[in-house]
């Protein structure tokens, strides 16, 4: 018999949304003394750190905007995927009376929000993937706002007008480009998640599943590792600032990875996350449930 | 900083530049999506004739708009069940969908501030310059803090159709922080700003790899 985890999922969907990860608050701290004392860029990023203590405090959604929940559980060997999906959705439902979670699921046929956040097959999104027997069961969750989802892109490259070809250098451009577009639409200062390859929807999903990794983190590969912080540097020169105020700082961390492609494609996606990053893990251990 | 109650004279809109800091206080409207495309389709366009309550509501919105300030927010709201609602989470929410209808909303109601995020395109520039009125900037994600601002929800309308965060929610609130990023004297930050980064683009694209 298969234990039920609805209701340290729905622990899991709490933490997530109400308490932003150290890593994020860390650098979001730091950047503060970038900005000029009394400006407006300043100003902003103390309102948020104020914002994030008082959700944390009051377990109170960080953003009304609780975003697509993006579900990647790893499940050990013989477990029921149907009824890890069943509690997932049980344990939304729940979130969502609890008002850990605004009701965000809205047909976009006939314009009615389900009022449970749950739609269709598809909403919330859930990723499983098998491991070994004796591995512990790990579910990963981030919620990602709409604002900063509408500002993503997707370049085929080559780009004639940026100049961009099928390179790293072409790639560089049309990040930058990205950003530039976004301004401070996405809630700035944002983390950009970037796909290379792949074909039109999985350089989309690649692109948001680099970002389940702490800030800071950098691609494994030297070459993708140095193109990430110089993103991260030469978008900050952009001077769009918190909120799209003006400012230094306007991407927080760069994450890249790479996939593979077809000869005739050459995708970059670039998923822009906003400054309220929500991820969190749960990990079974027999009896215990560890959350980071 | 500077502290504004609401309803808004046209004379402390003109007073008002952009890049400055500002608190609100008093009572104002949240609309988002939904509400502005019932607004312009049932009563200034007039492309929809008006449905069950619509009527009613227009005429109770008008008066919480006039001289008023609406707030691009969807909240989460806790109390739904027992109707004594109260604001949990109520940061701005991305305005410039709304770009199509907020200068004929603007002008129609005679709306002082629109408060959201993201700012907003040469049209509802030039609603601030007609209307007059000026664009605030809230800051986005910070819902937790500024639903703190919201003392009390006094009434919401059209909460069954619209859905909990596309409706129209009445709310007082006391030292809203905002920025003027818009004003009424045609200037925008945002252009500025995107003009600005765009030039800082072009040096960058122009560097070799």
């Amino acid at each position: 018999m298969q234990k039920d985890y609805t209701n340290e999922i729905l622990e899991l969907i709490r933490r997530t949304s109400s308490s932003l990860p150290k890593d994020v608050e860390d650098r979001l701290r730091a950047s503060i003394e970038k900005e000029e004392p009394g400006s407006a860029a300043r100003k902003a990023l103390e309102t948020i750190m104020k914002n994030i203590e008082l959700a944390r405090a009051n377990s109170t959604p960080i953003c009304q905007d609780t975003g697509t929940p993006i579900f990647y559980v790893h499940y050990p060997e013989g477990m029921s995927t149907r009824k890890l999906k069943e509690q997932i959705r049980a344990a939304m439902t729940e979130a969502t009376q609890r008002s850990y979670m605004r009701p965000n699921a809205v047909d976009a046929i006939y314009d009615k929000n389900s009022g449970n956040n749950l739609g269709g097959d598809d909403f919330p999104y859930i990723h499983f993937e098998e491991v070994d027997a004796d591995q512990p069961l790990v579910i990963e969750l981030m919620l990602k706002g709409g604002g900063c989802e509408n500002v993503g892109a997707q370049y085929s490259l080559p780009d004639n007008k940026l100049g961009a070809g099928r390179d790293l250098a072409g790639v560089r451009k049309v990040v930058l480009d990205a950003v530039q577009k976004a301004q401070g639409k996405g809630c700035a200062p944002g983390i950009l998640g970037v796909s290379i390859g792949g074909d039109r929807g999985s350089s989309y999903i690649k692109s948001k599943e680099v970002l389940f990794s702490k800030i800071g983190t950098r691609n494994p590969d030297p070459k993708i590792a140095e193109l990430e912080e110089r993103l991260t540097e030469e978008a900050n020169q952009l001077g769009i600032g918190p909120m799209g105020f003006g400012g230094q700082t306007t991407v927080l961390d760069t994450k890249i990875t790479g996939m593979h492609r077809l000869p005739a494609s050459y995708f970059v996606s670039v998923s822009y996350m906003c400054w309220a990053y929500r991820r969190r893990r749960m990990t079974v251990k027999g009896e215990e449930v560890e959350y980071d | 900083m500077r502290e504004i109650t609401i309803p808004i004279s046209d004379e402390v809109i003109r007073s008002l530049h952009a890049g400055d800091p500002v608190e609100l206080s008093g009572v104002m409207l949240t609309g988002r999506d939904a509400a502005h495309k019932w607004m312009v389709e049932t009563f200034i366009k007039k492309t929809r004739p008006p449905q069950g309550d619509d009527l009613q509501v227009y005429e109770e919105i008008r008066k919480y708009l006039n001289q008023g300030v609406l707030y691009h927010c969807g909240p989460v709201v806790s109390g739904l069940d027992t109707k004594e609602y109260k604001f949990v989470a109520a940061g701005p929410t991305t305005s410039t969908r709304e770009e199509p209808y907020q200068a004929d909303v603007m002008r129609h109601f005679n709306i002082k501030g629109v408060i959201g995020k993201g700012g907003m395109g040469a049209k509802t520039l030039q609603g601030c310059v007609d209307t007059p009125g000026v664009y605030f900037h809230a800051v986005g994600g910070a819902a937790a803090f500024l639903a703190q601002t919201v003392k009390k929800v006094l009434g919401v309308y059209k909460l069954e159709e619209f859905g909990v965060p596309e409706a129209m929610w009445v709310i007082e609130v006391e030292k809203f922080p905002v920025v003027v990023t818009m004003d009424s004297h045609g200037v925008s930050q945002h252009s500025t700003l995107d003009e600005k980064s765009r030039k800082v683009l072009e040096e960058l694209l122009a560097k070799p790899y």
